[in-house]
């Protein structure tokens, strides 16, 4: 397959850049619009979106969601399609807001939320099944493992499309991580509330990392990425971490 | 013949701490972390090598779902139906309401027999209800007979996993206690043991053989229960519990009402799922199935106590009943990263992993610290999920009994973040005012590593945290895109905060 032109779509395309990487880190949406721009779509920002309320729901606050759902699919309801830098958030657009929205009791939110979370793809979902390009022109000479974050691996069951997407990059020499199905620790709130869990299995994690001998650590998911990259900061590995975004966005001309 | 109290240590869990403080306890137990990596990882392969042999996984994992769900919609009809068959077949039926009226049932039907031992095979539902210690109070010994639940007697230890009780130890553990306590309560280990496995089952083979041929009176639980035949069906790999069933005069089954399966036929899917997912073998050496008595020919006296013990307060729930489709065959346990790392033991309870996290708060209720910890037990990553032949969502059920948690009050100060996250998140100003914080701070520290901040020990003791960036992406998308949005209309200032009048949420979450 090959890059896309303008011309192949004419998709009515949203970003949801989550409220996390919007605060925290801005260079996965920020990568995620110059992929997509530079792949033809045209991708908008509505600026009333903030957040999918998953913090809320798995820490048992789904009542205190609700709003959250309902601006969700005021703000992106008109969309053909909305793209997220996240596969965490993405499920939980898609997992948990038909639930929030039946706990409502408002059935009008409930269908609302049927129509519109069907249309919210977590980045590789959208570029393999809905633009249908594996190959997005990446340059990126580097050493990288990948670790299939939980929500993106058994949530959205993304399966190997982040993995087609690495392999065509030019340059890339992407190795294969012990243990990738294994969940890095950080779940949310979980990393505070059980936190010697946590950096048990992120230690973990991290170590698997390491023994790969990469340079660069990539996942869809930057909550994932700054707990390993967190421990892997703290051993001073040298170890960097970059989103999925960042990697496909990159090229000769305009590296990451 | 007397033997003193096997049990020095009570195996209650009452009074256990929370979650979180029990891990770290485990954790800090690196023999006991060893020895769970390699036996969780072993039993992971062999299940997942086995559960792929079979094309038809997920109509099984259907086909058992539905059979079970079934049964729990139809509950009381099945129940009063399993009762009929099995007193057609000369059994006696007894109900208990509680851990108490089925413990009671049990020491009035021993001492019936005057008997003041009673050989046990390994039983979930007995050690829910603490039956060996009430055996115990009332002067009667209980001698688990599955080799692993005797090396957790002997260590006067609780099962740290529901199929493999004795998880946590190793073979050379396992020795020093067969040698140190099998002489306390019966036949002796050779004095020239080792920690060869032959010769460990051998050990423990002759202990138990003694047991097996002197006891009267034996108590099991069961795996299923066969509503239209009254059939009782036990599953084990090593035939100790197939002596207990059919050697003694006297066999009591406490069995778990969610244990009803409707018809023989249902039997066939769960005779597959079981085996694959619990110890990844394709079929387990032994199924016992007795229905009743029958002259000259095992038991000739069979009690059946049917035990509720919070099981109807489960099933009255639409979405937490699907717990009740539990089978016992922990391969819940075996793929939980938590459960990996901890051990059975900091779930406080007999039943531990994910399984353990959504049944006991819901028999148990959520009134205790333990209780109210288990549901966040879990990192939600959905590997148990996968893993369950009868399709428990796991996960949903976490997040529904975390909401419980929280309504009941959760943690106070959780609480208030909660709400005032929520209201900074529902706004866009709002959450454009708290970013413009995050990036000051950002400028602040100017790219500089942040290795602590007060208050967030949780998380910086052992991972550094991440820096604020300079500019959010709201900021960088307005610089870019001069302002337009997706209506294509300039919206907000330069700095990407429209209006950004603040104030804090008070504690119901609005605005003053």
């Amino acid at each position: 397959m090959t890059a896309m032109t303008p011309r192949d779509t004419d998709l009515r395309v949203a970003l949801f850049a989550t409220c996390f990487n919007d605060t925290m880190w801005p260079e996965a949406p920020k990568a995620t619009v110059r992929l997509l721009e530079r792949l033809g779509v045209s991708v908008e920002f509505p600026m009333e979106q903030t957040c999918c309320g998953q913090m809320l729901t798995n820490t048992g606050y789904a009542g205190e969601a609700v709003p959250l759902v309902a601006r969700f699919v005021d703000v992106f309801g008109d969309y053909d399609a909305v793209v997220a830098p996240s596969g965490s958030c993405v499920g939980s657009v898609r997992e948990q807001h038909p639930m929030i929205a039946r706990l409502s009791g408002d059935p009008g939110l409930a269908s609302e939320v049927e129509r519109v979370s069907p249309k919210v793809y977590e980045l590789s979902e959208f570029l393999v099944d809905v633009l249908q390009v594996t190959d997005v022109g990446a340059f990126f000479p580097h050493r990288v493992t990948y670790h299939p974050t939980c929500h993106s691996l058994r949530m959205l069951r993304v399966g190997d499309r982040p993995l087609q997407l690495l392999r065509a990059v030019r340059g890339i020499d992407l190795v294969d991580l012990p243990g990738a199905e294994e969940c890095c620790g950080f779940g949310g709130t979980f990393a505070m509330k059980n936190a010697d869990v946590s950096v048990a299995m992120g230690t973990d994690k991290a170590q698997h990392v390491t023994d790969t001998g990469a340079e660069v650590l990539v996942a869809g998911d930057n909550s994932c990425l700054a707990h390993i990259g967190g421990i892997l900061g703290r051993q001073r590995s040298g170890i960097r971490r970059m989103h999925l975004a960042e990697i496909l966005a990159s090229t000769q001309e305009n590296p990451s | 013949m007397s033997i003193g109290p096997v049990q020095e240590t009570s195996a209650t869990f009452v009074g256990m701490p929370a979650f979180p403080e029990a891990a770290r306890e485990a954790l800090a137990n690196t023999q006991q972390r060893t020895n769970l990596r390699n036996a969780t990882h072993t039993i992971r392969a062999k299940r997942a090598s086995v559960v792929a042999e079979v094309p038809e996984w997920e109509a099984l994992r259907v086909a058992g779902a539905q059979s079970k769900d079934e049964a729990l919609h139809h509950l009381g009809d099945y129940l009063e139906h399993l009762e009929a068959s099995l007193v057609a077949n000369g059994a006696v039926v007894h109900w208990a309401r509680d851990a108490d009226e089925a413990n009671r049932i049990v020491i009035d039907i021993a001492r019936s027999k005057e008997v003041d031992e009673v050989v046990k095979v390994k039983s979930m539902a007995t050690q829910e209800i603490e039956l060996n210690e009430a055996l115990e109070a009332a002067g009667i010994n209980a001698w688990e007979t599955d080799l692993a639940e005797l090396i957790v007697q002997l260590g006067h230890d609780r099962p740290s996993h529901i199929l493999v009780p004795a998880i946590h130890r190793n073979r050379t553990e396992i020795r020093d206690i067969f040698i140190r306590e099998m002489g306390k309560v019966g036949r002796p280990a050779p004095d020239d043991l080792t920690d060869d496995p032959a010769g460990l089952a051998e050990a423990a083979r002759v202990h138990l053989r003694e047991k097996f041929l002197r006891a009267k009176v034996a108590v099991s639980g069961a795996n299923f229960a066969i509503a239209d035949t009254g059939t009782l069906v036990v599953v084990e790999s090593e035939g100790n519990g197939r002596m207990c069933l059919t050697l003694p005069e006297t066999l009591i089954s406490v069995v778990g009402i969610e244990k009803v399966l409707p018809t023989w036929e249902d039997l066939g899917p769960m005779l597959q799922l079981l085996p694959r997912s619990s110890t990844g073998e394709r079929m387990n050496p032994y199924t016992t199935m007795w229905s009743g008595v029958h002259e000259g020919d095992g038991p000739q006296e069979v009690h059946v106590i049917l035990l509720d013990n919070g099981r109807s307060h489960v099933l009255a729930d639409s979405v937490g009943r699907q717990a009740l489709r539990c089978i016992r065959c922990s391969a819940c346990l075996n793929v939980c990263p938590v459960y990996e790392r901890t051990g059975g033991h900091a779930y406080g309870s007999v039943y531990p992993g994910p399984i353990g996290a959504i049944l006991n708060p819901q028999l148990r209720g959520t009134a205790s610290e333990i209780d109210q910890s288990l549901p966040y037990a879990s990192s939600l990553c959905g590997a148990c999920f996968d893993a369950c032949p009868v399709r428990i969502n796991i996960p949903e059920l976490l997040v529904q009994l975390r909401g419980t948690v929280a309504q009941q009050g959760g943690h106070r100060a959780e609480s208030a973040a909660m709400k005032a996250a929520a209201w900074v998140l529902s706004d866009p100003k709002r959450l454009a005012v708290a970013q413009k914080g995050a990036t000051t701070a950002g400028r602040l520290i100017g790219g500089r590593t942040i290795r602590s901040v007060p208050g967030l020990g949780a998380w910086t003791d052992a991972r550094d945290l991440p820096t604020p960036p300079k500019e959010t992406f709201r900021q960088w998308w307005v610089r870019e895109h001069d302002g337009r949005d997706g209506d294509g209309q300039a919206r907000g200032r330069a700095d990407g905060i429209p209006g950004s009048e603040g104030g804090l949420p008070d504690s119901d979450g609005d605005e003053r």
